[in-house]
């Protein structure tokens, strides 16, 4: 993004696009003049949130698309969560109540009111709790600030800021209550039974709703207790005892086999005996099962696929095809087995992604259904051949290069199926590089020193001819050999030398489509520092960037050759890195280990920067043939004495990690804008 | 075979141990009898495997069902060549030669554990080379000597892939010679026996130390470089049978160890209260 204001005619022209003002005759040119005067990035948060706004109704765009233009100048870095309050606000109770609630905050955020010392911010917690949930068992979640606590069984949304509690500490043990449950809901199966049929019988489904997700709180608290009593323990403390009439309900659902279907049963028995709203306790998120359920549906059917696929490949593919240069595949069924196939065995037979779909589907059903287990009928796999008359467009010259591919299916190369260009790789801002040192300027000057530390180890070198100190050893030997009537030897010094390093450093940083936004901000932010703190250590390093389409159009940017120096044109083209189109990771990790193996330095590295598993354009190359194609890339690699480490931005990457790089040689980062903090820190430790 | 007239200290010389009584091991695969079968056909063996899984245990254990004096080398990035093999030392005005770990143990026929060898700098690995191959012999170049190994000897390493760092890696012309055996963290109900039996508490106790071991290995790759491993779960163990606190034995012999990090350290130390 550019620094540049937007003029007022352009803010209109956006704010009309985005609201469709021009056909509700409406004008967006008063508003428009107010944000004329901020910053651009103030101006663009308020027609982000005009945009989100309007997905969910075009009076709500406005009204927050109009307010906005008039408090953004006063709330600053507040907008955002002013803006969640307010389509908070409209969730529960419309636009009336969103436009109360605005205003509201606007005013409390005028009062300083935000400056309380017990709440603690969402922020401040969040790579903390993020780190539980990762340890914790089940299928991983995504951590998000939002304006409420809920999960959609993916992505688990904790409130901006907590201050119920009265100190700081009870707020963050409040935080971790919330999240926790949040994650037993989709651990314990909230999202298995569907309470609609219930809720519709309500005269206030939104009542009836809280009620569910108190009487699931119940019940999973006792899960928990199971599993983790201390956290248990922990949120018992937090809440106080249930209320008296409440208490029987407690006790039932906290029966080890009560399930979400028990909560249900509680609601209708209470909906017969009637009740009010249910009682306020902090540590309950919401529930909206609709939207999780809906989730968990795309889920299932994706896991479904992707473990049939596997399944289908594994009973139909020649047993010889796995086998022995696959350490991470047990060897596959014998054809004619495949009628009495022992499920477990096969589970342990199927590649790391199936086996984490079987996982998945296990989690969200309680089992696997055996309709997925059985062979397939019809709709079965079938091998693809490519896509060879799809050739790709606007291809016009001579590929540079041609590489073949791992085809894992036939245990076999396909020679010369992948066609390499090098293109030119487009300049972007400068500017953007001088801004990006700029505001790391800290943390790049923190780095360089612990890197030029790095560099500047002395090791000493013992039994020289001269140097600073005395070899003490040396000394005492040459004196036994004068004794012994033996030569003594003349090295007698110890020399502090700088060791050589010898090492060349290839990054190759993915430009697929999917790094749009965050990740590839991340990407080349990233990459600055890294260049800074190479520099430091005096490390050969070159950058290249990949991306493309179809094995017709497999595309390699030069960002940085070796033989560049890091100057303003190499960091103008770092500026330039851009999402692109798909990740076929092979034939770019050939290409660019071929380059690497002309390095004459003792020690190679490859360094992947990704935000996920490999992919192309139609379905040939996304699943197991591409993961295949790429491990074999780095064997290949290997082979020829090159180190690969993959940084991956991607929750999800470490089911197929291990795989493709072995048990050691990755790092996954759970949130974009956290790589440029990480990224020296893990360069330091791979090569110190 | 007395090179000086002056016996070397004693405090300096290499301890040979014999064991006497069985350390306790508990085998989680077919490594008793691969080992002992390396032992019979007098080839090295390469234990690879994350810290604090029991290859040192296992080493003492079958030094004990082999019968063999065991001499164990933790190596470091200054270990040189002469710390393993030996070296003269002046003792009042005479010269004394030394026998190193390794030599004493080639002379003695005992079993040389040679712990965390990448560790060593480069040039002191290839010692070992012809110890390795069929010549099974050491040369001593100070002294002109040339030690052929007896049929008790042998050499064991151990090598944790764990490492990240490039420069650490081990050469394959060195990891080729050896016999490997990969160790890892024991299933849930053997490390939990483990832990019951080393540190003396119940089975409760273990199991829930072990939970918290399986949590923070999820953490590998993602704030940790490595998760807890048996012995740090062992440690805090013995803490609590000694009356701690099972929650501050964890904190200080589990997650102060593994972390610096504070949002990691927070994490595990919310991990611990969760589990206790
Ligand atoms: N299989 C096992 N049997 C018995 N004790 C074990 C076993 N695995 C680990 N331990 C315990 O863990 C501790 C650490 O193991 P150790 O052998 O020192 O690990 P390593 O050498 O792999 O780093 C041992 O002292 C022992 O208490
Ligand atoms: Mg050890």
């Amino acid at each position: 993004m550019s620094e540049r204001k937007l003029f007022a005619h352009e803010l209109e022209a956006r704010l009309d696009e985005l609201l469709l003002l021009s056909l509700r005759q409406r004008s967006a040119a008063e508003p428009a003049a107010l944000l004329e005067a901020l910053p651009r990035q103030l101006q663009e948060r308020v027609l982000h949130w005009a945009g989100v706004a309007a997905q969910t109704s075009d009076d709500l765009g406005w009204l927050i698309a109009s307010r906005a233009a008039e408090q953004a100048a006063s709330l600053g870095a507040q907008l955002d969560d002013w803006a969640r309050a307010g389509l908070d606000a409209y969730d529960r109770s419309g636009l009336a109540a969103t436009r109360r609630a605005l205003n509201d905050y606007a005013a409390a955020h005028r009062a300083g009111a935000f400056e309380s010392q017990e709440g603690v911010a969402f922020g401040a917690i969040e790579g903390r709790l993020s780190r539980f949930l990762h340890a914790l068992e089940g299928r991983p979640l995504k951590l998000a600030g939002g304006p409420r606590a809920w999960t959609d069984s993916e992505t688990l949304w904790l409130p901006e800021r907590l201050d119920a509690a009265p100190d700081a500490a009870g707020n963050r043990r409040l935080y971790k209550a919330i999240a926790a449950l949040l994650w037993a809901q989709t651990r314990f199966g909230t999202f298995n039974v569907d309470p609609e049929p219930e809720l519709a019988q309500w005269p206030a489904p939104e009542a009836a709703l809280r009620w569910f997700a108190l009487f699931e709180a119940m019940r999973l608290e006792a899960c928990l207790a199971r599993e983790l009593p201390g956290l248990a323990a922990d949120i018992a403390g937090l809440r106080g005892p249930w209320p008296a009439q409440l208490a029987s309900s407690a006790a039932a659902l906290a029966q080890a086999a009560a399930s979400a279907a028990d909560s249900l049963a509680c609601l209708a028995e209470l909906r017969r005996v009637g009740a009010g709203d249910p009682p306020n306790f902090p540590h309950v998120g919401a529930l909206d099962p609709l939207a999780a359920r809906r989730v968990r549906a795309v889920r299932i059917a994706r896991d479904t696929a992707t473990l049939r696929q596997a399944l289908n490949l594994l009973r139909a593919v020649d047993p010889s095809a796995g086998g022995e240069d696959h350490p991470d595949y047990p060897p596959l069924a014998a054809e004619g087995q495949t009628q009495q196939l022992d499920p477990q065995a096969e589970f342990l037979a199927l590649p790391p992604p199936a086996r984490a779909a079987a996982r998945s589907l296990q989690q969200d059903l309680g089992e696997i259904p055996p309709e997925v287990l059985q062979a397939a009928g019809p709709g079965a796999w079938q091998p693809v051949d490519g896509i060879d008359s799809a050739a790709a467009p606007g291809v016009t010259t001579q590929p540079d290069a041609f590489y073949d591919e791992w085809d894992y299916r036939r245990a076999a190369w396909r020679h010369g199926w992948c066609h390499l260009y090098e293109m030119r790789a487009p300049v972007g801002d400068h500017a953007w590089v001088d801004e990006v040192r700029t505001r790391h300027a800290h943390l790049i000057r923190s780095i360089r020193r612990r890197f030029e530390a790095l560099r500047g180890e002395d090791k000493p070198q013992r039994r020289q001819f001269d140097g600073e100190e005395i070899d003490l050893d040396a000394q005492v030997e040459a004196r036994a050999d004068r004794k012994s009537g033996g030569e003594p030897s003349p090295r007698l010094f110890i020399h502090r030398r700088r060791v050589e390093r010898s090492l060349s450093v290839m990054f190759m940083v993915d430009m697929s489509g999917s790094t749009k936004g965050w990740v590839n901000d991340a990407e080349r932010e990233s990459l600055v520092l890294l260049c800074e703190a190479i520099e430091a250590l005096g490390d050969s390093y070159a950058i290249y960037g990949f991306s493309g389409w179809t094995r017709t159009h497999c595309d390699i940017y030069p960002v940085k050759r070796f033989s560049d120096r890091y100057d303003a044109a190499t960091r103008s083209r770092i500026a330039g890195i851009e999402a692109r189109d798909y990740t076929r990771m092979g034939v770019a990790v050939r290409h660019l280990c071929g380059l690497l193996a002309r390095q004459n330095t003792r020690h190679k590295l490859l360094v992947t920067l990704s935000d996920g598993r490999p992919d192309d354009y139609g379905d040939e190359y996304r699943g197991r043939y591409g993961i295949e194609d790429t491990r074999r890339a780095l064997l290949e690699a290997r082979e020829k004495g090159i180190r690969s480490y993959c940084v991956t931005i991607d929750r999800h990457g470490a089911d197929y990690l291990p795989q493709l790089y072995g048990p050691a040689h990755y790092a996954v980062i759970d949130d974009a804008q956290k790589l440029p903090q990480k990224i020296a820190e893990i360069y330091r430790k791979l090569t110190g | 075979m007395n090179p000086a007239r002056n016996p070397a200290p004693r405090a300096l010389a290499t301890p040979l141990v014999h064991l006497d009584s069985e350390p306790y091991y508990h085998a989680t695969g077919d490594e008793l009898a691969v080992f002992a079968a390396a032992a019979q056909s007098r080839l090295p063996v390469m234990l690879k495997g994350p810290t604090g899984c029991g290859k040192t245990r296992f080493v003492e254990h079958m030094a004990w069902r082999l019968k063999r004096p065991l001499v164990t080398v933790a190596c470091h990035d200054d270990l040189t060549t002469a710390d393993l093999v030996g070296r003269y030392l002046i003792v009042g005005d005479e010269t004394v030669w030394m026998d190193g770990p390794l030599t004493a143990a080639v002379r003695a026929g005992a079993i040389c554990y040679l712990d965390e060898i990448v560790e060593a700098r480069k040039d002191t690995t290839v010692v070992i080379h012809p110890l390795t191959d069929s010549r099974r012999a050491l040369p001593v170049e100070k002294r002109g000597e040339y030690i052929e190994a007896p049929p008790d000897f042998m050499l064991v390493i151990s090598y944790n892939p764990g490492y990240q760092s490039v420069l650490k890696e081990m050469k394959p012309s060195t990891r080729q010679r050896f016999v490997a055996l990969d160790f890892d963290y024991p299933e849930a109900a053997t490390e939990a026996r483990i832990v019951a039996h080393e540190g003396g508490v119940d089975d409760e106790t273990a199991r829930r130390l072990v939970k918290l071991g399986g949590l923070t290995r999820k953490l590998k790759g993602a704030g940790l470089d490595e998760g807890a491993g048996t012995r740090l779960l062992v440690h805090a163990a013995q803490l609590i049978a000694n009356g701690m606190n099972p929650a501050i034995a964890c904190t200080a012999a589990i997650a102060r160890p593994l972390a610096d990090e504070t949002d990691t350290r927070d994490a595990l130390d919310d991990l611990i209260r969760a589990v206790f």
